[in-house]
């Protein structure tokens, strides 16, 4: 298998147009971070999913409606800080799927930057949580910063040494590290299987269920709107947030984001310069596998404290492999995860549980979200794609001349 | 002996110095050393497995300093293996291992095999043209749901299963177009494909099914008893009674090794895998056999997938494969890109799973761990710690044409 082209490198030129045309100044757009591409793809994604609705007879403009209206974005409408109301309580929800995408997107994107395709966020999230749980569990003697400073660290390590497997073995051995992180989520999810499982190291009191026990209060992250027995978002959002300064500032303020993002380019280049391709695909590795841990371990301090984490919840996770949506939609920068965070994060809660519609079904419009999760990495990854079919727009122009397809 | 002919026997010699044979002598005395612990032999010393592991390890050591690196290191994980297992099975009760290691056990694996064969073998064509498959889990879920669904409209299994690989190819026509027209990055369009299947079989399951179970009364692929086989010792019970999709699938083994190592498409789908400009020189379209392997990968991973709904429990849940379509890519990456490679190893993994669901016996916490084995064996295997795997050399490049 060969390398895989980050996204963040502009796609060949299809063909040298004057600086006026319409592909000229769209490739110029792609350059510049490209906002065209991850809104055309979006608008795609979402006309497509808005067909199946409307073949499978359900009015798609009422059930998109409905699923803002599950994600909170009424909110804005009448603000309010109850957490009582429908839409507040909505919109707290939506912020904290956003704050776990956010990390779990940067870490897809920092390994990308890399030229690295980091599918592990999955396994590195599960193992973040696993640990975080054992520390919240556990070391119940601890005062409430020291727990939870020492719970989410602990995970984001456990998260960085997962990861950092992958990096290794890619250094050393030249394993692909797409084949290595796929094996490491699944070793991952039956080691959290195992954990809180019956029988487990880290099965809860209740003997008969495969779940985990409930946090110590002193290791609960505190929250800063609403609070995790009715519903809220904690102060992992703006943790989150941080991550999104420090992701921006260490590639592009930094000898080793300058390193990672030389290797990404061109390893040969790169180390033609002076860098140790090997020490920066471990050093990317472990960084983006530290994003995902800390997901995990917020996670499992946050909303999750108050109901354990269970061998089923292991099998059901999947807000790892949402991560790699929010960093191709995102383009892998900062400013763009952030925003497909948000975008992902208000998806994920109102099509599921923040869902209240006399039109259409959860189980439905969950599936509606993959659906569209798929979609968006689909024609991302295909960027080309879009510009084939301005490409295609351009030659059915009267007037101008054919030119032959790249 | 006195029979052999002289140039007859000569074969004979150099084939048993051959140091490979010892390594292979080797892995097989792993084997013997758990298998004496167990059922039907039951040997109840520890001694047994202890010594002929000893031996196994032994030969390994002698294959690794005669050069085999990767089938002595084999051997002597074999060896290893042997010895813990059988010392393990010695300390548990007869009743105990009477009721894990049957005869049963046997049909089991193969039952857990025949999705991961028609995965690994679907993925291994895809990729000897040059494609990553990445999408095997999404192909495999497309064929379990399409195929009960025209099992139920249809009436007929086999139409079902028919129904149930054009699913299948239909999502390999798209990661076709998407990696080899428009040139993407073949391993994020394959993901793109997995969660674009669990959502669109999910959607429609919902929307046709309600979520609820599809009726009882599916027409399910049938099993094939054969009468004679049937009524015998210990093969009855393992081999008397397999489904048809089972047989298919040991079947596909052979045919497929034939298809990709002894026949001219074959040779070609290897060339556009390994060297596509150079296939592309001598008159091969380049695009073409890649479409047409990419195609038939989607309707063999849709066969297993179909195995799962159509054949073994005649229903559909939501994310049914679970996984599947990635332990079937482990197998196919772990038998180093060859039929009868992937078979071992889906017979691999799927022992390691039959066993995992019948170790509860013993520990239910730990034979989840069972689960990951496939997972760890890969990983190992593809870390190049027991000998490297080398995929084909054009995998996952497209291919552009001048």
């Amino acid at each position: 298998m060969t390398e895989p082209v980050a996204p963040g490198t502009p796609p060949e030129p299809l063909e040298a147009a004057p600086p006026e045309t319409v592909a000229a100044r769209f490739e110029a757009l792609q350059r510049a971070g490209g906002l065209l591409v991850p809104v055309v793809t979006l608008l795609m994604a979402f006309l497509i999913a808005g067909l199946i609705l409307w073949a499978t007879g359900y009015d798609p403009i009422t059930v998109f409606w409905d699923i803002g209206k599950g994600a909170g974005l009424n909110w804005f409408g009448h603000l309010t800080t109850d957490t009582g109301q429908a839409s507040a309580y909505n919109f707290t929800q939506t912020l904290l799927g956003t704050t776990t995408l956010i990390l779990t997107g940067l870490a897809v994107a920092f390994a990308f930057r890399c030229g690295l395709f980091n599918i592990g966020g999955q396994g590195q999230y599960l193992v973040g949580l696993i640990v975080a749980n054992w520390v919240g569990v556990s070391m119940v003697h601890l005062t409430r910063p020291a727990h939870v400073l020492i719970g989410v660290l602990l995970a984001t390590l456990a998260g960085a040494a997962w990861a950092g497997i992958a990096g290794f073995l890619k250094a050393t051995t030249g394993a692909h590290e797409v084949v290595t992180t796929i094996m490491l989520n699944w070793i991952a999810v039956y080691l959290g299987a195992w954990a809180f499982g019956q029988g487990g190291p880290l099965q809860g009191p209740a003997k008969s269920s495969p779940i985990s026990a409930t946090i110590a209060p002193s290791g609960t992250i505190p929250y800063f709107w609403g609070d995790p027995t009715t519903g809220g978002v904690h102060i992992g959002f703006f943790v989150a947030i941080g991550a999104l300064v420090v992701f921006w500032a260490m590639l592009n303020r930094t000898t080793l984001g300058y390193e990672v993002r030389a290797v990404g380019f061109n390893p040969e280049a790169a180390a033609y310069g002076g860098i140790s391709v090997r020490k920066n695909y471990i050093r990317a590795m472990a960084i983006s596998g530290a994003f995902a841990g800390l997901a995990g371990g917020m996670d499992m301090l946050g909303p999750f404290a108050p109901i354990g984490f269970g061998s089923l919840d292991v099998y059901a996770s999947s807000i790892g492999f949402l991560g790699i949506a929010v960093a191709l939609l995102g383009r892998n920068t900062a400013v763009g995860v952030g925003l497909a965070g948000l975008l992902f994060g208000g998806l994920l809660f109102g099509t599921g549980h923040g869902l209240s519609s006399n039109v259409i079904q959860p189980q439905l419009t969950g599936n509606l979200t993959l659906i569209i999760q798929g979609l968006v990495v689909l024609f991302v990854g295909a960027d080309i794609l879009i510009l084939y079919l301005w490409n295609a727009r351009r030659k059915l122009r009267p007037g101008r001349k054919a030119e032959p397809a790249a | 002996m006195t029979t052999l002919t002289p140039s007859a026997e000569r074969m004979w010699r150099s084939r048993l110095a051959d140091v490979r044979t010892l390594g292979y002598v080797g892995i097989g005395l792993g084997v013997l050393a758990f298998w004496l612990a167990i059922p039907p032999f039951t040997i109840r010393s520890p001694l047994a497995p202890i010594l002929v592991g000893l031996l196994a390890a032994l030969a390994g050591v002698w294959t690794v300093s005669s050069g085999a690196r990767r089938l002595g290191w084999g051997a002597i994980a074999a060896g290893v293996l042997g010895i813990a297992l059988g010392v393990l099975a010695t300390y548990s009760s007869t009743g105990h291992l009477d009721q894990v290691f049957t005869a049963a056990l046997i049909a089991q694996m193969l039952a857990f095999a025949t999705p991961l064969t028609f995965g690994a073998l679907g993925g291994m064509f895809s990729e000897r043209s040059g494609v990553v498959n990445i999408a095997l889990e999404g192909m495999m879920l497309m064929g379990a749901f399409f195929g009960i669904y025209g099992a139920d409209k249809t009436g007929s299994w086999f139409l079902g299963v028919v129904i149930g690989a054009l699913a299948g190819m239909l999502l390999a026509l798209v990661h076709a177009f998407f990696s080899i027209t428009l040139r993407a990055d073949q391993i994020v369009c394959g993901m793109a494909l997995n969660f674009l299947a669990l959502g669109i079989t999910g959607y429609f399951f919902f929307q046709l099914y309600h979520g609820a179970n599809i009726g009882t009364n599916i027409s399910t692929v049938p099993n094939v008893s054969i009468p004679w086989v049937r009524d015998q010792r210990f093969i009855g019970p393992a081999l008397g009674d397999l489904n048809l999709l089972t047989w298919v699938a040991l079947a596909l083994v052979p045919i497929s090794y034939m298809v990709v190592f002894k026949t001219a498409i074959g040779l070609r789908i290897r060339a556009c895998g390994e060297h596509p400009r150079a296939a592309d020189t001598v008159g091969i379209d380049v695009y073409a056999v890649r479409y047409a392997s990419v195609l038939v990968s989607g309707a063999l991973a849709a066969l297993g997938g179909a195995f799962l709904s159509v054949a073994l429990i005649g229903r559909f849940n939501e994310n049914m494969t679970a996984g599947r379509g990635f332990i079937a890519l482990a197998a196919l990456i772990f038998g180093n890109w060859r039929p009868f490679g992937a078979f071992g190893a889906a017979c691999l993994f799927g022992f390691s799973t039959a066993l995992a669901y019948q170790l509860p016996a013993y520990s239910s916490s730990a034979a989840v761990l069972f689960l990951a084995l496939p997972y760890v064996l890969t990983l190992v295997a593809v870390a190049g710690v027991i000998g490297r795997t080398t995929p084909p050399a054009a995998d996952g490049r497209p291919y552009k044409k001048q």
